[in-house]
């Protein structure tokens, strides 16, 4: 029996190799600086979906993702590895989101999508490290959550039986579906890209980048339907706009400070034997070490 | 005004210390806005507990004990803590950022549709004028974190929405006992008349719970390693080290990723915060993130090839150079000088 997977994916600007140019004369983050990425955890779930699909035929795995249009990036990216489609969820009505803004939104995308068994995502994103979302969402659709996850062993019967990855220990918890789970980095990387499936998705557009493409391009959606990434707006799904955005998110930004070092008065030490001898008797004799 | 209340965690039969450390914060911010500390314990066979709660100066402890609190699990412990927190209003919640507070403080916060901070490494009462709506927030909780990787950091409150709701990782917080004949009051809650069935769906089927092997927390010397050690071997001369000095193996967050080391090694904001008499950082550039966790350390000491690594302006000993060869001559002169 097929299951319905929807994984959950954000697109990050990759916080873990910042250069020197990533933040601005004036303290505050240079976005552009930075490259975009399908976040790390959020490939950790799509493959958890994946390995459904190969144990569950007739699965259907759909990636939806909120973000502003270059998003669509990281849908195709999905694509190419082995999702069936994707929704992109874009407009200015969720800029400003914090976590449960965001979760609102997704919950409200996902109630039209309407048909799942399973809802993926990775634990957290790199560029908030939160982990929010996943529960929020969880709780906004009434459903069960099951967070660091690492290992799917079976979702049948309309039961799921997961393997938990927590501080001190392993943990394996059967829930009804559909639930909510979040994936861990410890759980097996992302399959590549399929050739075949990129060769068979490179063209697939949401409507806006379809418009700024030439018309034959146009056609080819309307004879190849599979390549329409469907793009969703605030109008096209039903929400209460008081819990959207910067108005409907509780937490504010009060203040944000660009990170300056105290320096502090250091010894300078240059690597030869008599100089590193000299450091080790001193601190010996201070009781520092020994 | 509401008040304050910490969600503490029980770990093998006894308060967990970061629950203990927030407890700590919180009777001080209590303090500062006049008014109660209140914990809240859920598990099973909880008698006595409140002993180990009161002398960190919890005015009242709200206790839910029943068999199905014995193992965590999302579902119920929401529902006894929202039901809780909808009867007593608080002002502000703090949770440990460990698996469990991450876990269940987003769902107590979607569930009261209320802002909640995630891993702060600092926690202070404020106010807040807001221009544009002519409003002025007096007292608020000023949720400080690392975002976006570290490179800035950012105060965050919650103005309109309560309680305001923070986690906190395990060794932020200092611990310390407020009046060992401080007494409170403890409330029992009637967990069996809350729960329903659809609570219960989840169920733990395994699980195995081990001791934390390395502890990093309470060592008083440190060498820790990041992405400069350059591989796993090259990283494993640092348990070398290590065992001369008696010290205990720390890494940067890099160096975890790059799987040099094991996540329990993390020290920074991602992974433990420690305070060590002596702190040698080995191939560690020292983004905020990692300095978050161990800024507070005695002494410390930076071995990496740049001369303009952030991590050299809060080192009290800069060496200069080739890493794995410094840490090779450190071990062979420490043996020379120590007998």
């Amino acid at each position: 029996m097929g299951l319905k997977i929807i994984v959950l994916a954000k697109q990050v600007p990759d916080t873990r190799n910042v250069g020197k140019d990533a933040m601005k004369a004036d303290g505050t983050v240079n976005r552009a600086a930075l490259a975009a990425i399908f976040n790390p955890e959020d490939l950790n779930a799509l493959e958890q979906a994946l390995r459904l699909k190969d144990r569950y035929p007739g699965s259907e795995i759909t990636i939806l993702t909120m973000g502003p249009g270059r998003a669509a990036d990281i849908i195709r990216e999905g694509l190419y590895r082995g999702a069936d489609k994707g929704y992109l969820l874009t407009d200015r009505a969720f800029a400003g989101s914090d976590t449960l803004a965001t979760s609102y939104a997704i919950a409200c995308a996902i109630r039209k999508i309407k048909h799942f068994d399973l809802i993926v995502a990775g634990r957290q994103a790199i560029d908030g490290d939160t982990a929010q979302v996943g529960p929020q969402v969880a709780e906004k659709l009434n459903l069960p959550q099951i967070t660091y996850a690492e290992t799917v062993k079976s979702a049948e019967g309309g039961k799921i039986t997961v393997v938990r990855r927590l501080e001190r220990g392993v943990e394996t918890v059967e829930a009804p579906l559909p639930c909510v789970i979040t994936v861990n980095a410890s759980a097996p990387d992302c399959r590549p890209r399929n050739a075949k499936r990129v060769m068979k998705f490179k063209h697939a557009k949401t409507v806006t980048e379809s418009q700024a493409q030439s018309e034959d391009y146009i056609d080819l959606t309307n004879d190849r339907p599979y390549l329409n990434i469907e793009e969703w707006s605030v109008n096209d799904i039903e929400t209460d706009m008081k819990w959207l955005g910067l108005g409907g998110s509780p937490t504010k930004v009060k203040k944000i400070e660009n990170v300056v070092f105290q320096a502090k008065e250091s010894k300078r030490i240059t690597n030869n034997e008599e100089e590193l001898e000299a450091m080790i008797v001193e601190l010996i004799e201070n009781h520092t070490i020994g | 005004m509401g008040n304050l209340f910490v969600i503490c965690e029980i770990e093998e039969g006894k308060i967990a210390d970061v629950s203990l450390e927030l407890l700590t914060k919180g009777r001080s911010l209590a303090n500062d806005l006049s008014c109660k500390l209140e914990a809240v314990v859920l598990g099973h066979q909880l008698k006595g507990i409140e002993k180990q709660v009161f002398p960190f100066g919890v005015d009242v402890l709200h206790l839910a004990d029943s068999k199905d609190l014995e193992i965590y699990t999302t579902l119920p412990f929401t529902a006894v803590i929202v039901d809780l927190f909808k009867q007593e209003k608080p002002e502000i919640c703090l949770l440990g950022a460990t698996t469990l507070g991450r876990d269940l403080g987003p769902r107590i916060s979607s569930a009261l549709q209320s802002g909640l901070t995630a891993d702060c490494t600092s926690l202070e009462i404020g106010d807040h004028e807001d221009k544009k709506a002519g409003k002025t927030y007096k007292n608020l909780l000023y949720q400080i974190r690392p975002a976006f990787g570290g490179n800035i950091v950012a105060t965050i409150i919650n103005p309109d929405c309560r309680p305001q709701m923070a986690t906190v990782r395990e060794g932020v917080m200092k611990m310390e006992v407020y009046n060992e004949n401080h007494k409170g009051k403890v409330k029992t809650i009637d967990v069996d008349k809350l729960l329903k069935p659809e609570d219960l769906v989840v169920k733990v089927i395994e699980r195995h719970m081990e001791k934390s092997k390395v502890n990093i927390k309470n060592s008083s010397i440190i060498v820790a390693g990041g992405y400069g050690m350059g591989s796993r071997e090259g990283f494993n001369q640092l348990f070398q080290l290590a065992e001369v000095l008696s010290a205990e193996v720390g890494a940067s967050r890099a160096a975890v990723d790059a799987g040099y080391a094991d996540h329990e090694r993390q020290i920074g904001q991602t992974g433990v915060t420690v305070r060590p008499k002596l702190y040698i950082a080995c191939g560690i550039s020292g983004q905020i993130q990692h300095t978050a966790g161990m800024e507070e350390s005695a002494m410390v000491i930076a071995i990496n090839n740049d001369s303009n690594a952030p991590i050299n302006k809060i080192a009290d000993y800069v060496i200069n150079g080739e890493v794995n060869d410094i840490v090779a001559k450190l071990i062979k002169l420490y043996k020379k000088n120590s007998k």
